[in-house]
């Protein structure tokens, strides 16, 4: 029997160390170690994880403490003045954007939160589809074809250094303030950037596919029809959404110049009467519209491209 | 005349030499297997069989021609990873050779073009066992099933030549067995020409009709670069079972030799 150096080992150990409460047996089954309910107290805080009940408490736990610091904080400045308008209560703020929702405003009989989000949401897609279109137009080519690399790569680096907000006053004296400028804004701000992830998702497909594409006969084209686009549609979507930050900080900065509607121009608007009970919800509105816009992106892309989302080798 | 001959290769990337004086004249039908270090050119002597690469100096015949400069579907290749498409089924990437081949614009096929590409893809996953993972993704495969698919989307072409690189290399033993099998009996079936890479000696002997071995022959150990390597043993194995013993015994001998750090086969 090999149990006798087994035991002997266990007897030797310091009596401080087992975790189970188990009594020392002389078979080696019973060895501590690995008791994962009793020992989870003691493991290192990187192996423990939580559950999901207690993952979603967590989560919320930054915005719950939030709430309640800023309900405080409002709390506090208006006791000490009622026409404080700087940390306006929640109350103030949901009868603001009841306002907003709900009754048809007096000039224009629009209901302005509504309008000003379909404003914004109609320049924020035209800027993101064109800029996505551009992108694997142009990327494409640049991460396949070597010459339309050496033709691209050079101006399109360049382009991509040019500060977007420096073409804006460019912009509004080609095309006018209307919608176009706002558009081409977003365009030039996320486009570039946009081209050379794309180039450079093509360039890291393995050119060992490529190799056997052409063993397999594929031109050019065909290689790109089969291999390269359905390869990087997912890159696609994640490079959508990486892009949707600057596209939002772009379609805001147009708007906040020159507009007559949209969530950037009702902000700016209504700051000039330290409207903060407008412009807090809809700061929290543009947040929540670009996050729901990420998670949709993410969906499809896990729903549309199910083989790019398998990890590992699970059958 | 042969099949395959190489003439005098030269290549060296920048100032490295990768091989030197590379001559072979290959028949129809051989079973080669390539051994080396890691490092010693016999990649390389692959992508220019696969015309992915051309030598600084010499040149590669094929049928007494000089073979094209870019992949083309007369000789197939399967390599160690990435030889099927992720994006693509065991029957999608079963279908894309016809697919290519029947609808130059939009690369798919639709209708009875379609069923038909299917019917015959259905064969072949039928052949190499993979029937019940018709429309499973590569990356729901196992090592093994993804190769032997590779191996079934490289013969769809019916190319002359069907070149490997490590094919198995990254398979666990008792499943490399198998493919090795299944390799033999296709080769057997179909006649093509194979040249395959690998590291496992005993797989070399084991399916290779001849054994190249690549290894440098001049060293400077002040400068291990400064040469390229050649063929330093071309052995000729009988139906790649039984082997040359005399001459087999004499190149282990050799390897046990030079455990100098020279040679790592």
């Amino acid at each position: 029997m090999s149990v006798g150096p087994i035991s002997q080992i266990g007897a030797d150990e310091p009596a401080s160390l087992p975790l189970s409460p188990l009594p020392r047996s002389r078979e080696p089954a019973a060895a501590p170690a690995y008791a994962p309910a009793a020992a989870s107290g003691r493991m290192r805080l990187i192996n423990q994880h939580p559950g999901r009940g207690e993952k979603i408490l967590l989560g919320a736990l930054l915005f719950v403490a939030l709430i309640i610091a800023y309900s405080i904080g409002s709390y506090l400045r208006l006791s000490a003045n009622p026409d404080d308008k700087l940390l306006p209560s929640l109350a103030q703020m949901s009868r603001a954007m009841y306002e907003f929702a709900f009754v048809p405003d007096v000039r224009s009989g629009d209901y302005l939160l509504w309008s000003d989000t379909a404003a914004s949401l109609g320049r924020l897609f035209s800027g993101i589809a064109i800029s996505a279109m551009i992108a694997v137009g142009l990327g494409v080519p640049a991460g396949f074809i070597p010459r339309a690399r050496a033709t691209l790569a050079p101006f399109v680096a360049a382009i991509s250094l040019i500060p977007p907000i420096t073409i804006l006053p460019v912009l509004f004296i080609i095309f006018g303030l209307g919608e176009t400028s706002k558009i081409v804004l977003i365009v030039i701000g996320t486009a570039p950037v946009m081209v050379r992830y794309m180039a450079q998702m093509v360039t890291e497909i393995p050119q060992e596919q490529i190799i056997k594409a052409a063993t397999l006969g594929a031109s050019t084209w065909q290689m790109i029809l089969r291999v390269v686009f359905p390869q990087i549609m997912p890159k696609l979507i994640t490079c959508i959404r990486l892009s949707l930050a600057p596209a939002w900080i772009f379609l805001i900065s147009a708007e906040a110049i020159a507009s007559t509607g949209g969530l950037g121009y009702r902000i700016f608007l209504v700051r000039r009467y330290l409207a903060m009970d407008v412009i807090l919800p809809y700061v929290a509105w543009i947040t929540l519209i670009a996050f729901a816009l990420d998670r949709l992106l993410y969906l499809y892309s896990k729903r549309r491209y199910a083989w790019a989302h398998i990890e590992g080798g699970a059958l | 005349m042969s099949f395959v001959e190489a003439q005098n290769i030269w290549v060296r990337y920048g100032d490295a030499p990768i091989l030197e004086r590379v001559s072979i004249a290959v028949e129809r039908g051989s079973f080669c297997t390539i051994v080396g270090a890691s490092g010693c050119g016999k990649s390389t002597f692959l992508r220019l069989l696969l015309g992915q690469e051309r030598p600084q100096r010499g040149r590669v015949l094929m049928e007494g021609a000089v073979i094209p400069a870019e992949p083309t579907p007369d000789r197939g290749i399967v390599f160690q990873r990435y030889s099927v498409f992720p994006h693509l089924t065991a029957m999608q990437n079963l279908t894309l050779p016809a697919a290519f081949e029947q609808s130059p614009f939009l690369g798919r096929l639709f209708g009875k073009a379609r069923r038909e590409a299917e019917e015959a893809a259905d064969a072949m996953l039928a052949k190499i066992g993979l029937s019940h993972a018709r429309d499973r993704y590569p990356a729901q495969l196992s090592g093994g099933m993804q190769q032997r698919l590779a191996i079934a989307q490289a013969l769809l072409k019916r190319p002359k030549i069907l070149l490997m690189d490590e094919p198995f290399g990254a398979l666990d033993p008792g499943i490399r067995l198998d493919m090795q099998t299944l390799l033999l009996n296709i080769w057997r079936e179909t006649g093509m020409t194979i040249f395959m890479v690998t590291h496992d000696i005993s797989e070399a002997f084991r399916l290779g009709t001849r054994l190249i071995v690549f290894d440098k022959v001049r060293h400077d150990p002040q400068h291990p670069t400064a040469f390229g390597a050649t063929i330093t043993y071309d052995l000729k194995l009988k139906d790649g079972t039984a082997l040359d013993s005399f001459r087999a015994a004499e190149f282990l001998a050799e390897q046990t030799i030079n455990q100098d750090g020279a040679v790592h086969v």
